[in-house]
């Protein structure tokens, strides 16, 4: 990478700044995505370097049982934070399978969201959990539904002032059963072939909530919209598992590409979620 | 806040227990610096892109990949490589049982994993087998010698040698 402008802001407000005065230059939040690809790509007329900085780090708890992830907060955190453990562990599943520790050491949430690739490990869970996205800029901060954050191939809802500040996953209802699946090459070290992650909720023998959250099956992370609503309402077991599975095959849309073919993809998710349907459809147990 | 226009930058680092201070290019890798500019090269550049782990060096504690790794972005932070894991002579008990074990083939991989195993080992002394093999997942022996590399941190691990890890 040869980049001919590179500024490290010592506070979000700095950064903002520093992203404002300069639209055209790229906001590096760990580097372990650019700095893979800097050789194939053109060098960035500049750099924002916002990783590490204090004010973007750290995970808390706020609102009344959200969790509120700095954008600039290292995977290897995510893995160990207890508070994550406890209300969002298939975000530490997800991030527990990105690379291998001295990834996790460097790679960022922010860094994962900002990319958009369509094999973001963490973005289907981002999906499933309903998180928001916090974005600042010269003209205040606004908050962003992550499902309508990607907009397309590594394009997002993102502004060229804006900096991504934080995401946070509300609180899930206490029922809700959290489920996660990568599907590679192998276990350690590979890029998906297809992620899929799921909140399912039954009460009462009836699915009362399914969010369902895809990577590796369209131009960008997306909601299983189809499968979702095949879901809700419907009776718990087989049958429900089926028509999610069925209605995949018609919202989805995979490519063959080096990783895995077309059709490889839409089994294999249609089966994991077929699979997430029947696991929530026996009583709880512990994941 | 550190600004530039393409111009170099000065960074302040402790390697190895050494202060170190070089005014570098925003691009400049801490592989580039380690290797080229300081000639500590048992940081190795095998696939220069993140995936072998050959480059593994701890900043600030955490094991990391040089490769990935822009020096202007840690400004201040406290680098080891397996230079300084010997003190005053004496093999760290990683190395001596890396020796005692066979765990070196063709040594490539050998300096990012014993950094990987010093990091694991600080932070779980008692590191059972599967953790020993989670700690080292990053890390790529094209000899395919995992065993005795496993066999070797997992000695440490257990206690047999003689003197425990620092």
């Amino acid at each position: 990478m040869t980049a001919t402008g590179y500024v490290r802001p010592a506070s979000i407000a700095e950064a903002v700044a520093a992203r404002a005065a300069h639209p055209d230059w790229i906001v590096l939040c760990g580097a372990t995505d650019l700095m893979v690809e800097a050789p194939l790509r053109p060098a960035p007329v500049g750099v924002v370097d916002v990783w590490a900085l204090a004010e973007l780090c750290g995970i808390a708890e706020v609102d009344g049982g959200a969790v509120r992830i700095g954008a600039a907060t290292p995977w290897r955190d995510v893995v160990t934070s207890p508070l994550i453990a406890a209300r969002a562990p298939i975000l530490a599943a997800a991030a527990r399978e990105i690379g291998a520790l001295q990834i996790q050491a460097r790679g960022t949430i922010g860094g994962n969201v900002g990319t958009s690739s369509p094999v973001g490990d963490s973005l289907p869970v981002l999906l499933a959990l309903d998180a928001t996205v916090e974005l600042a800029s010269p003209r205040g901060t606004r908050r962003v539904p992550y499902r309508d954050y990607p907009t397309g191939y590594r394009t997002t809802a993102l502004a060229a002032d804006e900096l991504i500040v934080a995401i946070t996953i509300p609180a899930a209802h206490p029922g809700a059963r959290q489920l996660w699946r990568k599907v590679g090459t192998r276990r350690a070290q590979s890029i998906s072939k297809i992620m899929a992650a799921a909140l399912l909720r039954v009460e009462a023998g009836r699915f009362v909530e399914a969010r369902i959250g895809l990577g590796a099956v369209a131009n960008r992370p997306i909601r299983a919209a189809g499968a979702e609503a095949a879901i809700v309402g419907a009776p718990v077991g087989e049958a429900t598992a089926d028509a999610a599975a069925a209605a995949l095959a018609a919202e989805l849309t995979p490519i063959t590409d080096v990783r895995s073919t077309a059709p490889y993809r839409l089994a294999t998710v249609q089966q994991v979620v077929r699979r997430f349907v029947l696991e929530a459809s026996s009583p709880s147990s512990p994941d | 806040m550190r600004s530039s226009d393409g111009s170099l930058i000065e960074v302040h680092l402790t390697v190895n227990g050494d202060a170190v201070r070089r005014a570098v290019p925003p691009e400049r890798t801490l592989a580039e610096l380690l290797r080229e500019d300081l000639l500590l090269t048992g940081c190795k550049q095998g696939c220069d892109q993140g995936d072998c782990g050959a480059c593994t060096v701890l900043v600030d504690g955490r094991a990391q990949l040089a490769c990935l790794t822009l020096v202007v972005a840690i400004d201040g932070a406290t680098i080891e490589t397996v230079e300084g894991l010997q003190q005053r002579g004496r093999l760290h008990p990683l190395q001596a049982a890396f020796v005692a074990h066979g765990a070196a083939q063709c040594g490539f991989c050998t300096p990012g994993m014993l950094l990987s195993a010093v990091a694991l080992l600080r932070a779980s002394p008692r590191a059972s087998r599967d953790e020993i093999r989670a700690g080292l997942a990053g890390n790529l022996c094209r000899c395919t010698g995992y065993v005795k590399i496993i066999d070797a941190v997992e000695a440490v691990a257990r206690g047999d040698d003689e003197e425990p890890a620092p």
